[in-house]
């Protein structure tokens, strides 16, 4: 075999996505549904009452915000539940004893995470034009925007499900980091209509670039540079290969 | 021996918590035996095959397999292994068929319909192809990760107790499907604390105590070594004291004067030999006998006298 498990890395990817299918009224209908709500609520209904942000009519302007909500929130799930169940249900030591390294590891797993992450975007982008009239200025820096999003946010999840020993602490930061801090991260509202010193302070959030990047690839305004943004998601796109690269070198809770 | 297919040297394994599970263990396994690990508890069975199948690893020492470094080219070294692993670890919502095609994909080998047949089959498992893992019996999941480690044709497999558990019938199916998979060439080591099962499947035995080989050894040359026959000879009338013509034969007189017990041979069933010589001479010089009880020593003895000794030491 040469330096690189193909076959091993494809079948982990397949695996890891039949398991998507096989729930997918959890891993799909769910988050998609959920999504659909906040459109008909914030966005039809509410939405119809207020200002246009930054020339945006409301319905959309929250259509990245929404995105990234859900996008984060999945692929991290996704991607620690995927790691996470093979080490506690012992499946782990297959994998452990096969010709698979960091790379087959990686691409079967986040790839497959990604993924699914990416067929949810499509599909609420999709949801979103029943309720909210949206065109997007940016397309190829949307899709390259939010794959970038999805793979970096898979790696996290990732280390989240080598990290985590218990499902307790595999559910605590997607709920009480991840969701509150996309809520406050411009998801519902522009970061510069906040008073000062809130529209500072809110870039202490490292969600607000996610969005104001994203938001800038469907409407072209954003809080910060895109540049700023992209830079940011790459580094921590980068931190997260280094972590990992980190945990397979030494084994940190996989290997004994 | 001849060129081994498995080096073990210098192999020590300390936990985090500073339990030393392996202690400068060396062991060569060569192609095409059945090597039965005998160990109780916590010998450090299983860390072993840990270090060999990559779940453990080693604090020092180095481990060849197919005269790969397994620090080094653990790639194609661990396409020719499999693990059948002590616990019964299943994706239990997967369905048979599916969870063993994916066993072979992960170990590199492409998709061989005929060949998972064939490795279902041999396990009776084919019927059950389609059924989820979490719908069979603890006997069958045991099976479906046989045919996982299967899948992608090993030369070497890890039996980490096998039989653990099982009932006696499958226990005697899993002794057959051993010795086909040795008919086909695969070299097994097993670990297990059934001695019985080391002793009827395999070539060599080795005998594992806190972390550390006691003895390897081939399994006939152990028994023969150190073997012993056991009689017990009922006497008709009591005797007094050891009578001179049967004092060459390695026999004491219990203390009632009831009993002549004998303790010889080498486990080659020259003591059963003797034991006949004995009888011939007790009858030849007028010592009459009401019963004779006669025992060979198993691998079980052997391997309660060594582990003792080591504790005694």
């Amino acid at each position: 075999m040469s330096g690189f498990n193909a076959r091993g890395a494809w079948s982990i990817y397949q695996r890891e996505l039949m398991r998507a299918m096989r729930t997918a009224f959890q891993s799909i209908l769910s988050p998609v549904l959920t999504t659909s709500l906040y459109f008909v609520v914030f966005g039809s209904v509410i939405g119809s009452r207020m200002e246009p942000v930054d020339g945006v009519p409301y319905g959309a302007f929250i259509i990245p915000g929404l995105l990234m909500l859900t996008l984060l929130g999945e692929t991290t799930s996704n991607s620690s539940f995927g790691i996470y169940m093979p080490r506690f249900t012992g499946t782990i030591y297959e994998l452990l004893s096969a010709p698979v390294g960091v790379a087959e590891t990686l691409i079967g797993f986040v790839g497959a995470a990604a993924t699914k992450g990416l067929i949810l975007a499509a599909i609420i982008l999709a949801t979103a034009t029943l309720f909210v009239d949206y065109e997007i200025a940016h397309p190829v820096f949307a899709i390259g925007y939010i794959m970038l999003v999805a793979a970096s946010f898979s790696l996290f999840g990732f280390i989240l499900g080598i990290w985590a020993d218990s499902f307790e602490k595999l559910g605590i930061i997607p709920l009480l980091i991840l969701t509150p801090l996309t809520f406050l991260g411009g998801t519902f509202y522009s970061i510069d209509d906040l008073p000062a010193p809130w529209n500072t302070v809110a870039f202490a959030n490292p969600i607000a670039f996610l969005v104001s990047g994203l938001r800038w690839t469907f409407y072209g305004t954003s809080d910060v540079s895109i540049w700023v943004s992209l830079s940011l998601t790459l580094g921590f796109l980068a931190l997260c290969v280094a972590i990992i690269a980190f945990i397979f070198k030494t084994g940190w809770r996989l290997r004994e | 021996m001849s060129d081994p297919i498995l080096s073990i040297r210098n192999l020590t394994k300390v936990y985090a918590g500073g339990t030393k599970a392996l202690d400068d263990v060396d062991l060569d396994i060569s192609k095409g035996e059945i090597f039965a690990l005998l160990g109780p508890n916590g010998a450090g069975k299983t860390t072993l095959i840990g270090a060999v199948c990559g779940l453990v690893r080693p604090t020092s020492g180095t481990i060849t397999a197919f005269g790969q470094d397994l620090s080094t080219n653990w790639r194609s070294a661990r396409e020719r292994i499999g693990l059948v692993p002590q616990e019964l670890s299943t994706d239990m919502f997967e369905t048979v068929e599916r969870s063993v095609a994916y066993s072979r994909g992960l170990f590199g080998r492409g998709p061989d319909k005929v060949r998972i047949e064939e490795v279902l089959r041999s396990l009776s498992l084919w019927d059950k192809r389609s059924s989820e893992i979490r719908e069979l019996s603890g006997g069958m999941k045991r099976r479906v990760l046989i045919a996982k480690a299967l899948a992608h044709e090993p030369d070497l497999l890890f039996l980490d107790e096998p039989t653990a558990g099982v009932d006696v019938e499958l226990r005697k199916g899993m002794w057959e499907q051993v010795a086909a998979l040795r008919e086909r060439g695969v070299t097994i080591i097993l670990t297990t604390h059934y001695i019985e099962e080391a002793e009827l499947m395999a070539d060599r035995v080795g005998i594992i105590r806190g972390g550390k080989i006691l003895m390897v050894d081939n399994k006939d040359a152990m028994m023969q070594r150190l073997g012993t026959t056991e009689a017990t000879i009922a006497l008709a009338e009591p005797l007094s004291e050891l009578p001179a013509a049967i004092a060459e034969y390695p026999v004491t007189l219990s203390e009632d004067g009831r009993e002549l017990c004998y303790r010889g041979g080498d486990g080659s069933g020259s003591g059963s030999a003797e034991v006949a010589a004995l009888t011939k001479a007790l009858i030849a010089h007028g010592i009459d006998y009401t019963g004779i009880d006669v025992a060979d020593s198993s691998l079980e003895d052997i391997f309660v006298d060594l582990v003792s000794q080591e504790e005694a030491a």
